[in-house]
């Protein structure tokens, strides 16, 4: 039976990860995400599944990748600075074409930077932090709610398509508390032939690996990637519209900053302002075909981020600058107003962008 | 025709990369021996690691993974966690395990971690060309340290297995050689041991066998066999430094 809780954002991931089966859970602490360890440190022994904290971010994220590579449903959390330390494993498990879920409950960069809420990271989820070609798949909840429906989303995606799934949340909704529910419904699960489960005699060794010396074989493995990539950027693009029907402003934001955005374009309705909002969901692959779909329709777009503008540029990029974008933005943990984006939107109106 | 000798089940056909002379090959050999010997060969999975036996997943013929530099015994742990049946093993050399995973190797000794690590101490980074490892003894020349390892400038080589003995956590901890025959034949038991240890579930045990590397050190293979002998092993010494079991056998 579906069940109506009240939660915080982190705790919500924690849960939504245990219903979604996952079992393993490998972390290091990091403030604004701690609750996520904590959940786990008392849930999983309860349940057959196993905690435990690693001696750094850098060995939480090759344990993941052993429990991936095992065929385990496996997850990670961190925040900023323990994403950029996790970034060499998550090249690593690009690499190697294993799936795992890593959560990172941003907060203001760049360095030690602050613990207060952010959205500095998009450059890093969405073009990735480590090095190499690849891709992760970016969920970026906006409520409560999102966090642990996008968390269960986010393991199954990884699974279909061998990859990282990244819940890019803020601090913000991983404090806040919400009311969710959890419905019943099945998660899906994939059959895993290439794990790790010892030969027992009965095959070929399974290797996991991303080292290819010839660089003909190494070629061809990345370019086969990014034909997966490719269907899922096809295939697998989220997005919300609100209000868009017969906007002639349109406002772009994700997480956190879109609920903000959200009470500045009916503040700007009631003036009279025809605008609406596009919240990408998925970051990576980015909703291209509603922001071309956009740049058809509107004067021009205002872009509402908590950083130092980050998405504005693949805003530009896939309305391939037909028409203005300005950048209503905050960072370091601070918030703008619906009162600020609302004068954002004025200004937009008013031709300048 | 009776078969005398033959190659181990747990080694592949594929042609070794190592360079003539290189006691890699013998490391290999002992790891798969004792695999066979046990008969765990269809339930282990194995931890390359970054540095010359990057490989080694080509090498043997049980389930294996490339972990990152350095990083073999957090890979190992995550397998290992979820598949506590499988015997799970890491490979290493001395850059890998004493300078870049340092930390991974004392908190999976310390946590007792019940997997075995076989880490292969040959002085020197081999597979970058010759570096100066955490290892390299006092005054060694090499790539990086030209003028001999001044240990004023750059600190004193590490000795894993006395830190790793000073841990409350780790089942066993031993150094054996492989310059000679009895040295060799001393660590097949070693090694033997380690993964059997893991069998019963005793915990982490780690064997770390004092290897050579002829191409880097600049010596013919023989030479290097004897510097191991007149240069590493008196810094090095082979030894049991630590075995909780025999010594709660010998409390009782």
């Amino acid at each position: 039976m579906a069940q109506r809780v009240l939660m915080k954002g982190n705790e919500a991931i924690a849960e939504a990860a245990i219903r979604a089966g996952c079992r393993h859970y490998f972390g290091y602490p990091i403030t604004p995400q701690t609750e996520i360890a904590a959940y786990m440190a008392k849930k999983m022994p309860k349940i057959g599944g196993v905690f435990l904290q690693a001696e750094s971010e850098i060995a939480s994220i090759n344990m993941v990748y052993g429990a991936a590579a095992a065929g385990m449903r496996v997850m990670t959390s961190s925040s900023s600075p323990g994403i950029s330390l996790k970034s060499e494993g998550l090249s690593y498990i690009a690499g190697s074409d294993v799936p795992a879920l890593v959560v990172n409950v941003q907060r203001g960069g760049p360095g030690l930077g602050g613990i207060q809420p952010s959205q500095s990271d998009y450059f890093q989820a969405t073009k990735g932090g480590g090095h190499g070609d690849y891709r992760m798949i970016v969920l970026a909840p906006a409520s409560v709610q999102e966090m642990a429906s996008l968390t269960i989303k986010g393991f199954e995606l990884a699974d279909k398509y061998l990859m990282t799934s990244m819940i890019l949340a803020d601090g913000t909704i991983g404090q806040m508390m919400e009311p969710i529910t959890f419905e019943d419904t099945e998660v899906k699960t994939y059959e895993k032939p290439w794990a790790l489960t010892g030969t027992n005699g009965q095959r070929k060794h399974n290797v996991v690996n991303s080292l290819y010396l010839k660089p003909d074989e190494l070629e061809q493995k990345n370019i086969a990637r990014y034909e997966r990539y490719k269907v899922v950027e096809e295939n697998e693009a989220m997005w919300e519209e609100y209000m868009m029907e017969d906007a002639e402003y349109c406002v772009v934001a994700f997480g956190i900053a879109s609920r903000v955005a959200k009470n500045a374009v009916v503040a700007a309705r009631k003036e009279g302002i025809k605008v609406g909002l596009i919240r990408p969901i998925t970051l990576w692959p980015f909703p291209k075909k509603a922001l071309a779909k956009a740049a058809e329709q509107v004067k021009g777009f205002v872009c509402v981020e908590l950083n130092m503008g980050q998405m504005i540029e693949d805003v530009r990029l896939y309305t391939q600058c037909k028409k203005p974008v300005s950048l209503c933005s905050r960072c370091g943990g601070m918030i703008p107003s619906p009162e600020e984006v609302l004068e954002s939107i004025r200004k937009a109106q008013k031709g300048e962008f | 025709m009776a078969t005398v000798f033959q190659k181990p089940k747990s080694l592949s056909d594929a042609p070794l990369h190592y360079c003539p002379g290189c006691p890699h090959g013998i490391i290999h050999r002992l790891v798969a021996e004792a695999i066979d010997e046990l008969g765990i060969e269809g339930k282990t999975i194995g931890v390359a690691p970054v540095g010359c036996a990057v490989m080694a997943y080509d090498y043997f013929t049980v389930d294996m993974i490339e972990a990152a530099h350095g990083r073999a015994p957090a890979t190992a742990t995550g397998i290992k966690r979820c598949r506590p049946e499988n015997i799970v093993f890491t490979y290493q050399g001395d850059g890998d395990l004493a300078s870049i995973g340092m930390a991974e190797t004392v908190h999976a000794a310390a946590r007792n971690e019940n997997i075995t690590v076989i880490f292969v101490n040959n002085a020197i980074y081999g597979m970058t060309g010759g570096q100066m490892a955490p290892t390299s003894l006092p005054g060694q020349v090499t790539q990086t340290s030209p003028y001999g390892r001044d240990v004023n400038h750059c600190g004193w080589p590490i000795k894993v297995c006395e830190m790793l003995s000073t841990l409350e956590g780790p089942e066993y901890i031993t150094r054996v050689a492989v310059n000679n025959v009895k040295n060799v034949l001393n660590a097949k038991k070693a090694i033997k041991k380690a993964f059997q240890n893991q069998m019963e579930g005793k915990g982490f045990s780690l064997v770390e066998v004092v290897s050579a590397c002829p191409t880097n050190w600049g010596m013919t293979p023989q030479k290097a066999l004897q510097w191991v002998e007149s240069d590493m092993l008196p810094y090095y010494p082979i030894g049991v430094y630590k075995d909780r079991s025999a010594a709660k056998e010998e409390a009782k």
